[in-house]
């Protein structure tokens, strides 16, 4: 990185505040793939020059996979414990980098007294775009690429945020080929409700491998994600079909980074 | 005069025996826990007017989402001549509207016979679609013999109306044309019409027609009315206040449960007081009587149309999860709950629940939570929250979560994240490049 990451406790420590939290969340903190596109995020905060920070170290899980997996009790915990840490550094605003703690936050927060203006980084990159302080320039171009988006659950049908990650990939010189599941009726990538962490019950096939018919039918050269758990049921699916030369598959921010350089 | 008096008698028993058996249903429902649902009346009724009244969810199915707009329209605008068929039925009168009504009689008449010729029409379809077709929507292991039937009643009952109403029409257009007794010019009957040279020539054997197929008509009405409670073709009438008690939320938040909270408070903070709950409630859902009025009036609302499950990541994919049993056996558990109570009084236990008995824990564990089911259908049933509801019972009063989730959990508490990384560790993506 260029820069050196700022977290919340140096800030306080100087007696600052800033604009926007980012919250990375646990697979943009641990998981390589997903930490990667966390280092973009900061790229594109630190080209457009918003004051933000990370929590580092004082971060913790939102709660989202024991929610859903039916353990309220841990949820509450985890829930509670992070509304101290964010109240404690009085945080209004904050930017997630996965659907699911921008659902959790967002939705369930509030009713535990954690109240925040959550978004989702594809509606940051919207923002962005639409007040000028993002182009499509200076980078690697992907004029005449078939690119299609894959809908998160959890921002899609969960939250209604459809058009701001496809702004961030309209502004691409590009054909934007939508697969035939896609919005509301997009098609889950599998790893939602806790499926991430533990086998599938018997079926015929894996959920992503399910998915992977609409990606091969749309012929998408590059499959937008914006999920860091899509992105690992969508990279094994290409994986899975030996695809890797001909299908990337990339998050929006990634995609963001490239086209501008940065 | 005989004939008024036998059918008002028909009437009252049948409206009787229909209210009786609807308010069982109220009762059954209302064995659900209390959730409140009356805050943002005018935003309900919107949704009421848009997704019930207007229909908006039918038209990601086009084909299907016409041939039901002629059915319901058919359905709720001949309800004015069934109006007209019980005056008649009472007063011993004869087409009382076309008098006063004149030549709006003839328009509205000539409405009756081109919808009831549309219903018609599509309930014929509507039968291919699922006897010789066989669209894979409408199987799957919960679509068992009783299911499939009841449909193909439904639909039989509406065409064999409908075909009645015309013939009934065509009969008595006939002893119009022939200036026979009572039966005046009374518009111009533009389908039965078309159908009347079929009929004979004879006035007596008319009139015998024309009756016939009156009484058929309005008795087949009443015992279809009588069908509904026990028949998933009760969607009709819940689908209104289904839509009106919507969750308006973001599909994406859960509810937060509220005795969790008191006990976690408790936790963090040993000077929490929490208010008494009254009776210490349990977690989750074990049984119909764990979930809430809502779940159960989605339950009886289900018309088993199946769109939850033809979108259903898990069971596209072959696993036993589909939402559409989810409600049916919800809907099969509490009528089964009912019955006991009328039959053996409060207390009786019959050693069975919703969960294991009927509902399986390899379908709970099989849903992805991705709001699919719910947002496919058409009057805006959500089976994810029963799905969740009993999820929480195993995790929180069993502990029999798969052994794979508990790791998980483990993790989450003891580290703050899914996976065993330290905490101490969270920030060093920072330094990675």
């Amino acid at each position: 990185m260029d820069q050196k990451i700022p977290t919340m406790a140096d800030m306080a420590a100087q007696g600052q505040e800033p604009e926007i939290l980012f919250w990375v969340g646990c697979a943009g903190s641990f998981d390589e793939r997903a930490q990667k596109i966390t280092r973009d995020i900061c790229k594109i905060l630190q080209h457009v020059g918003i004051n933000y920070a990370v929590l580092g170290t004082e971060e913790s899980c939102t709660g989202d996979p024991a929610k859903r997996a039916g353990n309220e009790f841990l949820f509450q915990m985890l829930a509670m414990t992070n509304i101290q840490v964010l109240d404690g550094y009085n945080i209004k605003k904050i930017v997630t980098g996965c659907p699911h703690c921008f659902n959790t936050i967002k939705n369930e927060y509030p009713g535990l007294g954690g109240n925040y203006e959550v978004i989702h980084h594809s509606q940051l990159i919207q923002q962005l775009i639409d007040e000028g302080k993002l182009r499509a320039e200076g980078g690697e171009s992907f004029k005449g690429k078939r690119i299609s988006f894959h809908d998160p659950c959890y921002l899609g049908r969960g939250n209604n945020v459809y058009e701001a990650p496809r702004a961030a990939l309209e502004i691409l010189d590009t054909e934007l080929v939508e697969l035939k599941r896609c919005k509301s009726n997009g098609l889950c990538c599998g790893a939602g409700g806790g499926q991430m962490f533990k086998e599938p019950e018997p079926g015929k096939k894996e959920i992503n491998m399910e998915r992977m018919v609409d990606i091969l039918e749309a012929k998408s050269q590059i499959v937008a994600a914006a999920c860091p758990f899509c992105m690992t049921m969508l990279t094994d699916g290409v994986k899975h079909h030996d695809k890797e030369q001909e299908i990337q598959v990339l998050d929006i921010a990634e995609i963001t980074v490239r086209a501008n350089g940065l | 005069m005989i004939a008024q008096v036998i059918f008002i008698i028909i009437l009252g028993v049948a409206v009787y025996l229909f209210a009786k058996n609807v308010a069982k249903i109220r009762r059954n429902i209302l064995l659900g826990k209390d959730t409140d649902r009356s805050d943002q009346s005018s935003e309900r009724w919107k949704v009421m007017a848009k997704v019930a009244l207007g229909q908006t969810k039918m038209v990601k199915r086009p084909l299907a989402a016409v041939l039901h707009f002629f059915v319901y329209v058919g359905f709720v605008i001949i309800n004015l001549e069934v109006l007209e068929i019980m005056i008649d039925g009472v007063f011993g009168s004869h087409r009382i509207f076309s008098h006063p009504l004149g030549g709006l009689y003839d328009l509205l008449i000539g409405a009756f016979e081109v919808l009831a010729l549309l219903v018609l029409t599509a309930c014929i379809v509507f039968l291919c679609r699922r006897n010789i077709v066989h669209l894979k929507r409408f199987t799957g292991v919960e679509m068992t013999k009783w299911p499939k039937s009841d449909a193909n009643y439904i639909l039989i009952t509406e065409i064999l109306l409908m075909s009645a109403f015309l013939t009934m029409n065509a009969a008595d257009y006939k002893l119009q044309l022939l200036h026979f007794s009572h039966y005046v010019k009374a518009g111009s009957f533009p389908v039965s019409s078309l159908i009347a040279p079929i009929l004979p020539d004879n006035a007596a054997t008319l009139e015998i027609v024309e009756r016939v197929c009156w009484w058929f008509h309005i008795i087949g009405i009443l015992a279809f009315l009588n069908y509904l409670p026990y028949s998933k073709h009760f969607h009709i009438l819940l689908a209104f206040p289904n839509t009106y008690y919507s969750n308006l939320n973001n599909k994406g938040k859960f509810t937060n449960m509220a005795s969790v909270t008191n006990e976690v408070k408790a936790m963090l903070d040993p000077s929490f007081v929490p208010e008494s709950t009254g009776e210490p409630a349990r977690f989750g859902a074990k049984d119909v009587t764990d979930l809430s009025w809502k779940n159960l009036m989605e339950a009886y609302t289900c018309t088993e149309c199946g769109r939850c499950t033809s979108v259903c990541p898990a069971n596209i994919t072959g696993k036993l999860l589909s939402p559409r049993k989810i409600m049916m056996d919800t809907r099969d558990r509490l009528t089964e709950v009912g019955n006991n109570l009328d039959k053996h009084g409060k207390d009786h236990d019959d050693g069975k629940a919703l969960l294991d008995s009927y509902i399986t824990r390899e379908e709970l564990w099989a849903c992805t939570t991705c709001n699919a089911c719910a947002d496919a259908c058409p009057v805006n049933i959500n089976p994810l929250e029963i799905i969740t509801e009993m999820r929480r019972y195993i995790v929180m009063e069993e502990s029999q979560a798969p052994a794979s989730l508990n790791n998980m959990f483990g993790n989450v508490e003891n580290n703050g994240a899914p996976w065993k990384y330290s905490q101490a560790d969270r920030f060093n993506w920072a330094d990675n490049e």
